[in-house]
Protein backbone atom coordinates (compact mmCIF):
# COMPACT_ATOMS: atom_id res chain seq x y z
CA UNK A 1 0.00 0.00 0.00
CA UNK A 2 1.39 3.32 -0.80
CA UNK A 3 1.53 6.13 1.63
CA UNK A 4 -0.81 8.76 1.53
CA UNK A 5 -0.33 10.96 4.73
CA UNK A 6 2.99 11.80 5.75
CA UNK A 7 3.69 14.22 9.08
CA UNK A 8 6.70 14.75 9.92
CA UNK A 9 8.27 16.56 12.76
CA UNK A 10 5.00 18.11 13.71
CA UNK A 11 5.19 20.58 16.31
CA UNK A 12 1.75 22.44 17.36
CA UNK A 13 2.29 25.24 20.27
CA UNK A 14 -0.52 27.40 21.41
CA UNK A 15 -0.19 31.08 22.09
CA UNK A 16 -0.41 30.33 26.00
CA UNK A 17 2.90 28.08 24.97
CA UNK A 18 1.34 25.17 25.49
CA UNK A 19 2.58 22.27 23.01
CA UNK A 20 0.11 19.94 21.98
CA UNK A 21 2.02 18.05 19.81
CA UNK A 22 5.66 17.60 20.23
CA UNK A 23 7.65 16.36 17.53
CA UNK A 24 5.19 13.85 16.01
CA UNK A 25 5.70 11.59 13.11
CA UNK A 26 3.54 9.67 11.56
CA UNK A 27 2.98 7.78 7.98
CA UNK A 28 -0.27 6.38 7.12
CA UNK A 29 -1.37 4.18 3.98
CA UNK A 30 -3.39 4.37 1.48
CA UNK A 31 -6.88 2.02 2.01
CA UNK A 32 -5.83 1.44 5.91
CA UNK A 33 -8.05 2.01 8.83
CA UNK A 34 -5.88 3.65 11.73
CA UNK A 35 -7.13 4.28 15.19
CA UNK A 36 -5.44 7.17 17.07
CA UNK A 37 -6.35 6.36 20.69
CA UNK A 38 -5.08 8.24 23.70
CA UNK A 39 -6.63 9.83 26.74
CA UNK A 40 -8.49 13.57 26.68
CA UNK A 41 -6.10 16.19 25.88
CA UNK A 42 -3.33 13.31 24.22
CA UNK A 43 -3.65 15.84 20.94
CA UNK A 44 -5.33 13.91 18.84
CA UNK A 45 -7.83 16.26 17.58
CA UNK A 46 -4.91 18.54 17.24
CA UNK A 47 -3.24 16.61 14.73
CA UNK A 48 -6.30 15.87 13.05
CA UNK A 49 -7.09 19.66 13.05
CA UNK A 50 -3.01 20.54 11.45
CA UNK A 51 -3.77 17.94 8.69
CA UNK A 52 -7.30 19.40 7.38
CA UNK A 53 -6.41 23.10 7.67
CA UNK A 54 -8.09 23.99 10.96
CA UNK A 55 -5.12 24.72 13.26
CA UNK A 56 -1.93 26.38 11.75
CA UNK A 57 1.70 24.77 12.17
CA UNK A 58 4.41 26.12 14.37
CA UNK A 59 6.82 23.64 12.83
CA UNK A 60 7.39 20.64 10.84
CA UNK A 61 5.83 19.50 7.41
CA UNK A 62 2.53 17.57 7.01
CA UNK A 63 1.69 15.72 3.73
CA UNK A 64 -1.36 14.45 1.93
CA UNK A 65 -0.81 12.52 -1.42
CA UNK A 66 2.88 13.48 -1.66
CA UNK A 67 1.69 17.08 -1.58
CA UNK A 68 2.23 20.05 1.22
CA UNK A 69 -1.25 21.09 2.88
CA UNK A 70 0.32 24.21 3.44
CA UNK A 71 1.22 24.94 -0.05
CA UNK A 72 -1.02 23.07 -2.16
CA UNK A 73 -4.07 23.08 0.31
CA UNK A 74 -6.53 23.15 -2.50
CA UNK A 75 -5.26 19.67 -3.73
CA UNK A 76 -4.65 18.33 -0.33
CA UNK A 77 -8.08 19.56 1.07
CA UNK A 78 -10.21 17.85 -2.02
CA UNK A 79 -8.49 14.33 -0.81
CA UNK A 80 -10.01 14.99 2.59
CA UNK A 81 -13.35 14.20 4.67
CA UNK A 82 -13.72 15.92 8.22
CA UNK A 83 -16.37 14.69 10.63
CA UNK A 84 -15.30 16.39 13.64
CA UNK A 85 -16.24 15.70 17.59
CA UNK A 86 -18.90 18.05 18.23
CA UNK A 87 -22.15 17.49 16.25
CA UNK A 88 -21.84 20.83 14.30
CA UNK A 89 -24.68 21.65 11.75
CA UNK A 90 -27.36 24.03 10.68
CA UNK A 91 -30.00 23.32 12.80
CA UNK A 92 -32.90 25.08 10.33
CA UNK A 93 -31.35 24.06 7.44
CA UNK A 94 -32.79 20.66 5.40
CA UNK A 95 -30.75 17.31 5.08
CA UNK A 96 -29.98 17.80 1.50
CA UNK A 97 -28.90 21.36 1.13
CA UNK A 98 -26.75 21.00 3.98
CA UNK A 99 -24.89 17.97 2.36
CA UNK A 100 -25.08 19.68 -1.14
CA UNK A 101 -23.71 22.79 0.09
CA UNK A 102 -20.44 20.86 1.54
CA UNK A 103 -19.92 19.24 -1.55
CA UNK A 104 -20.00 23.16 -3.25
CA UNK A 105 -17.49 24.06 -1.03
CA UNK A 106 -14.93 21.94 -2.33
CA UNK A 107 -15.59 23.36 -5.74
CA UNK A 108 -17.52 20.24 -7.11
CA UNK A 109 -20.59 20.48 -9.60
CA UNK A 110 -23.79 19.08 -8.13
CA UNK A 111 -24.44 15.41 -8.45
CA UNK A 112 -27.78 14.65 -7.43
CA UNK A 113 -27.25 10.77 -7.69
CA UNK A 114 -24.30 10.92 -6.08
CA UNK A 115 -25.60 12.95 -3.22
CA UNK A 116 -28.88 10.73 -3.02
CA UNK A 117 -26.94 7.30 -3.00
CA UNK A 118 -25.00 8.50 -0.47
CA UNK A 119 -27.89 9.36 1.45
CA UNK A 120 -29.08 5.80 0.78
CA UNK A 121 -25.86 4.04 2.22
CA UNK A 122 -26.29 6.38 5.82
CA UNK A 123 -29.83 5.75 5.85
CA UNK A 124 -30.58 9.05 5.27
CA UNK A 125 -32.61 9.30 2.31
CA UNK A 126 -36.20 9.01 3.95
CA UNK A 127 -34.83 11.96 6.09
CA UNK A 128 -33.18 14.30 3.27
CA UNK A 129 -36.18 16.68 3.17
CA UNK A 130 -36.31 16.82 7.10
CA UNK A 131 -35.15 19.93 8.74
CA UNK A 132 -31.63 19.02 11.08
CA UNK A 133 -32.83 20.49 14.21
CA UNK A 134 -35.83 17.63 14.14
CA UNK A 135 -33.08 14.56 13.47
CA UNK A 136 -31.79 12.39 16.86
CA UNK A 137 -28.53 12.71 17.83
CA UNK A 138 -27.47 9.31 15.49
CA UNK A 139 -28.95 10.70 12.63
CA UNK A 140 -27.04 14.30 12.75
CA UNK A 141 -23.71 11.93 13.30
CA UNK A 142 -24.58 10.69 10.00
CA UNK A 143 -25.45 13.82 8.42
CA UNK A 144 -21.90 14.57 9.48
CA UNK A 145 -20.64 11.67 8.06
CA UNK A 146 -22.36 12.43 4.46
CA UNK A 147 -21.26 16.22 4.40
CA UNK A 148 -17.60 14.67 4.98
CA UNK A 149 -18.40 12.26 2.10
CA UNK A 150 -19.79 14.30 -0.27
CA UNK A 151 -17.34 15.25 -2.39
CA UNK A 152 -16.21 12.10 -2.68
CA UNK A 153 -12.99 12.31 -0.71
CA UNK A 154 -9.76 9.52 -0.57
CA UNK A 155 -9.30 10.15 2.90
CA UNK A 156 -11.89 10.45 6.00
CA UNK A 157 -11.21 11.69 9.39
CA UNK A 158 -13.51 10.85 12.16
CA UNK A 159 -12.72 12.48 15.70
CA UNK A 160 -14.59 10.37 17.56
CA UNK A 161 -17.09 9.31 15.50
CA UNK A 162 -18.94 7.35 18.13
CA UNK A 163 -18.92 9.22 21.28
CA UNK A 164 -22.05 9.40 23.29
CA UNK A 165 -24.09 6.98 20.90
CA UNK A 166 -25.65 3.98 21.73
CA UNK A 167 -24.48 0.76 21.04
CA UNK A 168 -26.65 -0.59 18.22
CA UNK A 169 -25.80 2.99 16.70
CA UNK A 170 -21.98 2.16 17.31
CA UNK A 171 -22.36 -1.12 15.68
CA UNK A 172 -24.10 0.53 12.42
CA UNK A 173 -21.17 3.61 11.92
CA UNK A 174 -18.33 0.45 12.49
CA UNK A 175 -20.02 -0.99 9.50
CA UNK A 176 -20.34 1.91 7.77
CA UNK A 177 -16.69 2.70 8.49
CA UNK A 178 -15.56 -0.96 6.86
CA UNK A 179 -17.75 -0.44 3.71
CA UNK A 180 -15.86 2.69 3.15
CA UNK A 181 -12.63 1.30 3.70
CA UNK A 182 -13.59 -1.95 1.23
CA UNK A 183 -14.58 1.57 -1.52
CA UNK A 184 -10.88 2.03 -0.88
CA UNK A 185 -11.35 5.04 1.28
CA UNK A 186 -8.61 6.16 3.98
CA UNK A 187 -10.25 6.66 7.28
CA UNK A 188 -8.43 7.97 10.74
CA UNK A 189 -10.31 7.81 13.38
CA UNK A 190 -9.72 9.31 16.98
CA UNK A 191 -11.46 7.39 19.26
CA UNK A 192 -11.53 6.55 23.60
CA UNK A 193 -13.07 3.07 23.03
CA UNK A 194 -10.13 0.83 22.75
CA UNK A 195 -13.23 -1.63 21.50
CA UNK A 196 -13.80 0.03 18.62
CA UNK A 197 -10.35 0.22 17.52
CA UNK A 198 -9.58 -3.74 18.22
CA UNK A 199 -13.04 -4.07 16.45
CA UNK A 200 -12.33 -1.59 12.81
CA UNK A 201 -8.75 -0.89 13.04
CA UNK A 202 -5.85 -2.55 10.91
CA UNK A 203 -3.34 -0.40 13.08
CA UNK A 204 -3.77 1.47 15.87
CA UNK A 205 -1.13 4.54 17.66
CA UNK A 206 -1.11 5.55 20.97
CA UNK A 207 -0.53 9.01 21.44
CA UNK A 208 0.14 10.56 24.70
CA UNK A 209 1.33 14.48 25.78
CA UNK A 210 1.40 15.44 22.00
CA UNK A 211 3.73 12.46 21.10
CA UNK A 212 3.15 9.13 19.04
CA UNK A 213 4.48 6.30 21.50
CA UNK A 214 3.27 3.98 19.13
CA UNK A 215 2.32 2.85 15.86
CA UNK A 216 2.20 -0.68 14.88
CA UNK A 217 -0.61 -3.65 13.59
CA UNK A 218 -3.35 -4.24 15.36
CA UNK A 219 -2.72 -8.11 15.51
CA UNK A 220 1.26 -7.41 15.74
CA UNK A 221 0.53 -5.00 18.60
CA UNK A 222 -1.93 -7.68 20.49
CA UNK A 223 1.02 -10.42 19.97
CA UNK A 224 3.61 -8.20 21.07
CA UNK A 225 2.27 -6.60 24.24
CA UNK A 226 -0.05 -9.66 25.65
CA UNK A 227 0.55 -11.10 28.18
CA UNK A 228 -1.43 -14.52 29.08
CA UNK A 229 -2.07 -15.76 32.57
CA UNK A 230 -2.06 -19.31 33.23
CA UNK A 231 -4.24 -20.22 36.65
CA UNK A 232 -3.40 -23.52 37.91
CA UNK A 233 -5.98 -24.93 40.49
CA UNK A 234 -4.03 -27.66 42.48
CA UNK A 235 -4.82 -30.78 44.54
CA UNK A 236 -3.25 -29.70 47.62
CA UNK A 237 -2.88 -26.59 49.07
CA UNK A 238 0.42 -25.09 49.01
CA UNK A 239 1.78 -22.99 51.92
CA UNK A 240 4.51 -21.09 49.69
CA UNK A 241 6.17 -21.72 46.56
CA UNK A 242 8.19 -24.05 46.08
CA UNK A 243 12.10 -23.72 45.60
CA UNK A 244 12.53 -25.18 42.62
CA UNK A 245 9.28 -22.99 41.06
CA UNK A 246 10.93 -19.83 42.05
CA UNK A 247 12.01 -19.08 38.73
CA UNK A 248 8.64 -18.57 37.54
CA UNK A 249 7.51 -15.72 39.58
CA UNK A 250 4.50 -17.74 40.21
CA UNK A 251 1.61 -15.94 42.61
CA UNK A 252 -0.52 -18.02 45.03
CA UNK A 253 -3.83 -17.16 45.63
CA UNK A 254 -7.19 -18.76 46.91
CA UNK A 255 -5.09 -19.59 50.06
CA UNK A 256 -2.85 -21.79 48.44
CA UNK A 257 -5.38 -23.88 46.17
CA UNK A 258 -3.87 -22.22 42.88
CA UNK A 259 -1.19 -19.91 41.62
CA UNK A 260 -0.90 -18.03 38.65
CA UNK A 261 1.59 -18.16 36.03
CA UNK A 262 2.51 -15.09 33.20
CA UNK A 263 3.52 -15.40 29.98
CA UNK A 264 4.23 -13.47 26.83
CA UNK A 265 2.68 -15.28 23.44
CA UNK A 266 5.01 -13.08 21.17
CA UNK A 267 7.83 -15.54 22.88
CA UNK A 268 9.37 -18.17 21.34
CA UNK A 269 9.39 -20.52 24.34
CA UNK A 270 6.27 -19.30 26.92
CA UNK A 271 7.66 -21.95 29.53
CA UNK A 272 4.28 -23.58 30.25
CA UNK A 273 5.72 -27.04 29.38
CA UNK A 274 8.80 -27.05 32.01
CA UNK A 275 6.81 -25.38 34.77
CA UNK A 276 4.47 -28.27 34.37
CA UNK A 277 6.68 -30.67 33.97
CA UNK A 278 8.95 -28.90 37.33
CA UNK A 279 5.83 -29.22 39.06
CA UNK A 280 5.56 -33.50 37.69
CA UNK A 281 8.88 -33.64 39.14
CA UNK A 282 8.42 -32.41 43.20
CA UNK A 283 4.91 -34.21 43.22
CA UNK A 284 2.81 -30.74 42.82
CA UNK A 285 -0.50 -32.41 40.97
CA UNK A 286 -2.66 -29.91 39.38
CA UNK A 287 -6.58 -30.08 39.43
CA UNK A 288 -7.18 -27.77 36.43
CA UNK A 289 -5.66 -25.31 34.34
CA UNK A 290 -7.44 -22.19 32.63
CA UNK A 291 -5.80 -19.36 30.97
CA UNK A 292 -6.84 -15.04 29.92
CA UNK A 293 -5.65 -13.17 27.61
CA UNK A 294 -4.98 -9.19 28.22
CA UNK A 295 -7.11 -7.08 26.62
CA UNK A 296 -5.82 -3.95 23.87
CA UNK A 297 -7.64 -1.81 26.71
CA UNK A 298 -4.94 -3.23 29.22
CA UNK A 299 -2.19 -3.01 26.95
CA UNK A 300 -3.55 1.23 26.32
CA UNK A 301 -3.66 1.23 30.12
CA UNK A 302 0.46 -0.21 30.31
CA UNK A 303 1.45 2.17 27.61
CA UNK A 304 0.23 5.27 28.94
CA UNK A 305 1.36 4.26 32.32
CA UNK A 306 4.92 3.71 30.97
CA UNK B 1 -10.74 30.38 -7.92
CA UNK B 2 -12.98 27.62 -6.40
CA UNK B 3 -15.87 30.07 -7.51
CA UNK B 4 -18.45 27.22 -6.53
CA UNK B 5 -17.36 27.48 -3.03
CA UNK B 6 -18.01 30.97 -3.59
CA UNK B 7 -21.50 30.64 -5.09
CA UNK B 8 -22.30 27.86 -2.33
CA UNK B 9 -21.53 30.70 0.48
CA UNK B 10 -23.34 33.23 -1.33
CA UNK B 11 -26.25 31.01 -1.83
CA UNK B 12 -26.73 29.62 1.78
CA UNK B 13 -26.25 33.31 2.93
CA UNK B 14 -29.01 34.81 0.51
CA UNK B 15 -31.13 32.05 1.17
CA UNK B 16 -31.03 32.25 5.28
CA UNK B 17 -32.26 35.67 4.28
CA UNK B 18 -35.26 34.60 2.35
CA UNK B 19 -35.74 31.79 5.29
CA UNK B 20 -36.36 35.10 7.49
CA UNK B 21 -37.88 37.40 5.00
CA UNK B 22 -39.71 39.57 7.65
CA UNK B 23 -36.73 40.42 9.38
CA UNK B 24 -34.22 40.47 6.97
CA UNK B 25 -36.31 42.94 4.35
CA UNK B 26 -40.23 43.86 5.61
CA UNK B 27 -38.65 45.15 8.89
CA UNK B 28 -35.98 47.54 7.64
CA UNK B 29 -38.60 49.47 5.20
CA UNK B 30 -41.00 49.37 7.40
CA UNK B 31 -38.77 51.65 9.88
CA UNK B 32 -37.84 53.63 7.65
CA UNK B 33 -41.16 54.31 6.38
CA UNK B 34 -41.70 55.07 9.66
CA UNK B 35 -38.77 57.74 9.37
CA UNK B 36 -40.08 59.52 6.00
CA UNK B 37 -43.54 59.37 8.48
CA UNK B 38 -42.18 61.10 11.42
CA UNK B 39 -39.74 63.49 9.82
CA UNK B 40 -40.59 63.84 6.43
CA UNK B 41 -44.63 64.46 6.40
CA UNK B 42 -45.48 65.33 10.24
CA UNK B 43 -42.11 67.17 10.94
CA UNK B 44 -40.64 67.80 7.65
CA UNK B 45 -43.96 69.91 6.42
CA UNK B 46 -42.84 72.83 8.94
CA UNK B 47 -39.25 73.04 7.72
CA UNK B 48 -37.39 75.34 5.68
CA UNK B 49 -35.76 74.19 2.54
CA UNK B 50 -32.18 73.19 3.32
CA UNK B 51 -30.10 73.99 0.20
CA UNK B 52 -33.30 74.40 -1.58
CA UNK B 53 -34.85 70.64 -1.08
CA UNK B 54 -37.26 69.71 0.64
CA UNK B 55 -36.86 68.31 3.71
CA UNK B 56 -38.59 65.38 3.23
CA UNK B 57 -36.37 64.72 -0.02
CA UNK B 58 -33.03 65.89 2.00
CA UNK B 59 -33.62 62.86 4.59
CA UNK B 60 -33.63 60.57 1.87
CA UNK B 61 -29.73 59.70 1.38
CA UNK B 62 -29.62 60.05 4.88
CA UNK B 63 -32.10 57.14 5.71
CA UNK B 64 -30.50 55.28 2.76
CA UNK B 65 -27.34 55.57 4.58
CA UNK B 66 -28.18 54.77 8.02
CA UNK B 67 -30.63 51.61 6.61
CA UNK B 68 -27.70 49.94 4.65
CA UNK B 69 -25.26 50.97 7.03
CA UNK B 70 -26.59 48.76 9.68
CA UNK B 71 -27.99 46.16 7.58
CA UNK B 72 -24.61 45.81 6.13
CA UNK B 73 -22.99 45.32 9.76
CA UNK B 74 -25.70 43.10 10.91
CA UNK B 75 -25.59 40.68 8.24
CA UNK B 76 -21.98 40.40 7.70
CA UNK B 77 -21.41 40.33 11.57
CA UNK B 78 -23.94 37.66 12.06
CA UNK B 79 -23.13 35.90 8.74
CA UNK B 80 -20.20 34.79 10.00
CA UNK B 81 -20.54 34.41 13.80
CA UNK B 82 -23.13 32.40 13.84
CA UNK B 83 -21.03 29.69 11.91
CA UNK B 84 -18.37 30.41 14.81
CA UNK B 85 -21.14 29.82 17.53
CA UNK B 86 -22.58 26.48 15.71
CA UNK B 87 -19.22 25.06 15.58
CA UNK B 88 -19.42 24.86 11.72
CA UNK B 89 -16.51 27.02 10.80
CA UNK B 90 -14.66 23.63 10.40
CA UNK B 91 -16.62 23.12 6.77
CA UNK B 92 -15.38 26.75 5.41
CA UNK B 93 -11.56 25.93 6.94
CA UNK B 94 -11.31 22.13 5.61
CA UNK B 95 -12.49 23.19 2.49
CA UNK B 96 -10.33 24.22 -0.45
CA UNK B 97 -11.20 27.97 -0.48
CA UNK B 98 -8.60 30.94 0.25
CA UNK B 99 -9.97 33.71 2.46
CA UNK B 100 -10.63 35.84 -0.45
CA UNK B 101 -13.35 33.91 -1.38
CA UNK B 102 -14.56 33.13 2.16
CA UNK B 103 -14.92 36.74 2.32
CA UNK B 104 -16.11 37.44 -0.91
CA UNK B 105 -18.71 34.15 0.03
CA UNK B 106 -19.87 36.52 3.15
CA UNK B 107 -19.61 40.41 2.11
CA UNK B 108 -20.69 39.81 -1.47
CA UNK B 109 -24.49 38.05 0.46
CA UNK B 110 -24.22 41.08 2.95
CA UNK B 111 -23.66 43.44 0.39
CA UNK B 112 -26.62 42.29 -1.69
CA UNK B 113 -28.96 42.46 0.58
CA UNK B 114 -27.78 45.81 1.96
CA UNK B 115 -28.05 46.99 -1.57
CA UNK B 116 -31.46 45.52 -2.81
CA UNK B 117 -32.72 47.07 0.85
CA UNK B 118 -31.46 50.63 0.03
CA UNK B 119 -32.63 50.46 -3.60
CA UNK B 120 -36.32 49.59 -1.86
CA UNK B 121 -35.88 52.24 -0.16
CA UNK B 122 -35.36 54.54 -2.55
CA UNK B 123 -38.22 53.45 -4.24
CA UNK B 124 -40.34 53.64 -1.28
CA UNK B 125 -39.34 57.33 -0.64
CA UNK B 126 -40.93 58.07 -4.11
CA UNK B 127 -44.52 57.27 -2.71
CA UNK B 128 -43.60 60.11 0.30
CA UNK B 129 -41.38 62.84 -1.24
CA UNK B 130 -40.61 64.57 -5.06
CA UNK B 131 -36.67 63.10 -5.40
CA UNK B 132 -34.59 63.73 -8.64
CA UNK B 133 -31.19 62.41 -8.43
CA UNK B 134 -28.58 64.40 -10.00
CA UNK B 135 -25.77 61.76 -10.56
CA UNK B 136 -27.73 58.36 -10.60
CA UNK B 137 -24.85 56.14 -11.67
CA UNK B 138 -22.41 57.84 -9.06
CA UNK B 139 -25.18 57.31 -6.70
CA UNK B 140 -25.53 53.79 -7.11
CA UNK B 141 -21.46 53.54 -7.12
CA UNK B 142 -21.21 55.18 -4.05
CA UNK B 143 -24.28 52.89 -2.32
CA UNK B 144 -22.76 49.95 -3.48
CA UNK B 145 -19.31 50.84 -1.57
CA UNK B 146 -20.97 51.72 1.11
CA UNK B 147 -22.62 48.40 1.33
CA UNK B 148 -19.19 46.73 1.01
CA UNK B 149 -16.98 48.54 2.92
CA UNK B 150 -19.78 48.08 6.08
CA UNK B 151 -20.28 44.27 4.94
CA UNK B 152 -16.24 44.41 5.71
CA UNK B 153 -16.35 45.78 8.93
CA UNK B 154 -19.45 43.55 9.77
CA UNK B 155 -17.39 40.94 9.10
CA UNK B 156 -14.44 41.32 10.90
CA UNK B 157 -16.76 42.08 13.98
CA UNK B 158 -18.71 38.60 13.67
CA UNK B 159 -14.71 37.01 13.87
CA UNK B 160 -13.69 39.05 16.64
CA UNK B 161 -16.92 38.66 18.97
CA UNK B 162 -16.91 35.81 21.53
CA UNK B 163 -20.41 36.08 22.48
CA UNK B 164 -23.98 37.85 20.90
CA UNK B 165 -23.39 40.75 23.08
CA UNK B 166 -19.84 41.47 21.85
CA UNK B 167 -21.63 40.94 18.54
CA UNK B 168 -24.36 43.79 19.13
CA UNK B 169 -21.72 46.44 21.09
CA UNK B 170 -19.96 47.67 17.96
CA UNK B 171 -23.79 47.94 15.95
CA UNK B 172 -25.23 49.73 18.47
CA UNK B 173 -23.28 51.56 20.36
CA UNK B 174 -20.62 52.82 17.79
CA UNK B 175 -22.39 52.82 14.51
CA UNK B 176 -25.56 53.64 15.30
CA UNK B 177 -25.21 56.65 17.27
CA UNK B 178 -21.95 57.49 14.72
CA UNK B 179 -25.01 57.30 12.26
CA UNK B 180 -27.69 59.48 13.72
CA UNK B 181 -25.14 62.12 14.42
CA UNK B 182 -23.33 61.68 10.97
CA UNK B 183 -25.62 64.56 9.48
CA UNK B 184 -28.73 61.79 8.14
CA UNK B 185 -31.81 64.62 9.13
CA UNK B 186 -29.08 67.67 9.43
CA UNK B 187 -26.45 69.46 7.56
CA UNK B 188 -23.41 69.98 9.46
CA UNK B 189 -23.91 73.89 9.19
CA UNK B 190 -26.66 73.89 11.25
CA UNK B 191 -24.89 72.81 14.22
CA UNK B 192 -22.82 75.04 16.62
CA UNK B 193 -19.72 76.21 15.18
CA UNK B 194 -17.97 73.89 18.26
CA UNK B 195 -20.39 70.81 17.42
CA UNK B 196 -19.79 71.15 13.64
CA UNK B 197 -15.58 70.96 13.81
CA UNK B 198 -16.69 68.02 16.31
CA UNK B 199 -19.14 66.89 13.78
CA UNK B 200 -16.01 66.06 11.14
CA UNK B 201 -14.36 63.80 13.48
CA UNK B 202 -17.21 61.42 12.83
CA UNK B 203 -16.35 59.31 10.25
CA UNK B 204 -19.93 58.85 8.65
CA UNK B 205 -20.14 62.87 7.84
CA UNK B 206 -18.27 62.05 4.83
CA UNK B 207 -20.18 59.02 3.52
CA UNK B 208 -23.45 60.71 4.23
CA UNK B 209 -22.13 64.10 2.68
CA UNK B 210 -20.78 62.00 -0.37
CA UNK B 211 -24.11 60.13 -1.18
CA UNK B 212 -26.07 63.41 -0.69
CA UNK B 213 -23.53 64.86 -3.44
CA UNK B 214 -24.77 62.06 -5.77
CA UNK B 215 -28.64 63.19 -4.68
CA UNK B 216 -28.49 67.10 -4.87
CA UNK B 217 -24.90 67.91 -5.94
CA UNK B 218 -24.43 69.86 -2.54
CA UNK B 219 -23.04 68.33 0.70
CA UNK B 220 -21.23 68.66 3.86
CA UNK B 221 -17.81 68.20 2.40
CA UNK B 222 -15.89 68.08 -0.94
CA UNK B 223 -16.90 65.14 -2.98
CA UNK B 224 -13.41 64.24 -3.29
CA UNK B 225 -12.71 64.33 0.64
CA UNK B 226 -15.53 61.69 0.96
CA UNK B 227 -14.14 59.70 -1.84
CA UNK B 228 -10.99 59.55 -0.31
CA UNK B 229 -12.43 58.99 3.33
CA UNK B 230 -14.22 55.83 1.58
CA UNK B 231 -11.35 54.54 -0.10
CA UNK B 232 -8.91 54.83 3.29
CA UNK B 233 -12.17 53.31 5.28
CA UNK B 234 -12.25 50.13 2.61
CA UNK B 235 -8.59 49.69 2.76
CA UNK B 236 -8.41 49.34 6.35
CA UNK B 237 -11.00 46.86 6.91
CA UNK B 238 -9.72 45.01 3.85
CA UNK B 239 -6.05 45.57 5.86
CA UNK B 240 -7.47 43.93 9.02
CA UNK B 241 -9.49 40.86 7.06
CA UNK B 242 -6.15 40.53 5.70
CA UNK B 243 -4.49 40.45 8.98
CA UNK B 244 -7.32 38.56 10.33
CA UNK B 245 -6.72 35.63 7.95
CA UNK B 246 -3.07 35.51 7.54
CA UNK B 247 -2.20 35.15 11.24
CA UNK B 248 -5.76 32.89 12.26
CA UNK B 249 -6.94 35.61 14.47
CA UNK B 250 -10.22 33.79 16.07
CA UNK B 251 -10.28 31.90 13.33
CA UNK B 252 -7.65 29.09 13.53
CA UNK B 253 -6.37 27.60 16.58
Amino acid sequence: MSEIINVQNLVKKYDNNFTAVKNLNLKIRQGEIIALLGPNGAGKTTLISTICGLSSITSGIIKVNGLDVIKDYRKTRELIGLVPQELALEPFEKVINSVKFSRRLFGKKDDNEYIEKLLSKLQLYDKKNNIIKSLSGGMKRRVMIAKALSHDPQILFLDEPTAGVDVELRKDMWSIIKELKNEGVTIILTTHYIEEAEMIADRIGIINHGELLLIEEKRELIKRMSVKTLKVKLKKTLDIIPTKLKKYNLKLIDEGKSFLYYYNTGKERTGITSLLSDMNKIGINLFDIQTEETSLEEIFVKIIKD
Amino acid sequence: MNIRGIHAIYRYEMNRSFRTLIQSLVSPVLSTILYFIVFGAAIGSRMDNISNVSYGAFIVPGLIMLTVQMQSVNNASFGIYFPKFIGTTYELLSAPLSFVEIVIGYVGAATTKAFSIGLIILCTSYLFVDLDIKYPFFMLCFLFITCMTFSLLGFIIGIVSDNFEQLNIVPMLIITPLVFLGGSFYTIDMLPPFWQSFALLNPIVYLISGFRWSFFGVGDVPIFTSIIFMLIFTSICISIIWYIFKTGYKIKN
